[in-house]
């Protein structure tokens, strides 16, 4: 995974994979520390699965021996003496929180928020995205069930001018908020 | 100063998405839509799902396309990713794997655009949820 929204799109499929309808996306930047939360209302996991999730050799898959996202996203926090924490409970949902040393070497980039976000949010019409991004005192959110008020029954919210325009909304906001790091 | 996009503007985009769905007919018009989903999966995500999306999403909104784009999980083609599913309208469901840039304006030009196919596509093994619960 070269880039942090690399991580993002995988954890939040995992949400989307646990049939959640509602799945929040909170990015902190911190002075020192950077946070990416996703908390989601999916099935959840048992104590069980939650101790095996970080093995690279485990996953609740048939079709392959390998469960690798969430192992790859905790090297890299760790790396960077961040960590990474996941609660869960069973029917009701999962809370992961990714840390990361914002200013260490071994950060992977940011890569592009604003259009992981939009490619997200239309990308998966069935589930309620709520991102947010803050620092400091500024902070910046829309969700699914925002965009998908103004567009109707008739508007399909997956058509690519859809994703376009709110790659660039989010990319603006961002941008003039001074959230965007590399 | 630029002024920032806001959801507001995205009420003034709607009217003219509107009246196109208005030309189409209401209601549920996903089948009358070119559909594409794209596995984002661990493995196509490092493959470069992201970016063929992203690629995908741009090139049919700057062809005018009337299409939806949609994520989806594993399909079970680690060995192929990225891979991309395109449904025509009317048409069965077509897989193609190792999707690069010049792939993604193959697919649109030729298989979307002049409903040809092209080179790439994967024999389908698997049913989704929906069609097994139908048998």
């Amino acid at each position: 995974m070269k880039d942090l929204t690399m991580h993002i799109v995988d954890i939040v499929q995992n949400s989307v994979r646990a049939e959640a309808e509602n799945v929040v996306l909170a990015i902190e930047i911190g002075e020192e520390m950077l946070s990416i939360k996703i908390i989601d209302d999916g099935c959840g996991m048992d104590a069980e699965t939650l101790e095996k999730v970080t093995d690279p050799f485990y996953t609740s898959r048939t079709t392959r021996k390998v469960g690798l996202g969430i192992p790859l996203m905790k090297q890299n926090a760790e790396l960077t003496g961040g960590e990474v924490k996941i609660a869960s409970i069973v029917g009701e949902g999962t809370e992961f929180e990714a840390t990361f040393g914002l200013t260490h070497w071994d950060r992977p980039p940011m890569g592009n928020l604003p259009e992981t976000v939009a490619m997200t949010m239309t990308g998966n019409p069935s589930v309620n995205l709520m991102f947010s991004c803050s620092k400091g005192e500024a902070s910046f959110a829309v969700s699914t069930a925002e965009v998908k008020e103004i567009l109707g029954d008739d508007v399909n919210i997956s058509q690519p001018k859809i994703t376009s325009f709110l790659k660039d909304m989010i990319a603006e906001n961002l941008k003039e908020l001074e959230m965007i790091i590399d | 100063m630029t002024k920032v996009k806001s959801l507001a503007d995205l009420k003034k985009m709607k009217e003219d998405l509107q009246s196109k769905v208005n030309l189409r007919e209401k209601g549920d018009n996903v089948e009358r839509m070119v559909q594409v989903k794209v596995s984002m999966a661990t493995c196509g995500i490092a493959a470069g799902a992201k970016e063929v999306m992203n690629q995908l999403i741009t090139e049919l909104d700057n062809r005018s396309v009337d299409a939806v784009v949609t994520q989806t999980g594993c399909m079970g083609y680690c060995h192929a990713e990225p891979t991309i599913e395109v449904t025509l309208p009317n048409n069965d469901p077509v897989v193609f794997g190792h999707v690069d840039d010049k792939k993604v304006v193959e697919i649109i030009e030729q298989y979307i655009i002049a409903g040809k196919l092209v080179d790439g596509v994967i024999p389908v093994n698997y049913e989704t949820v929906k069609e097994h619960k139908n048998k």
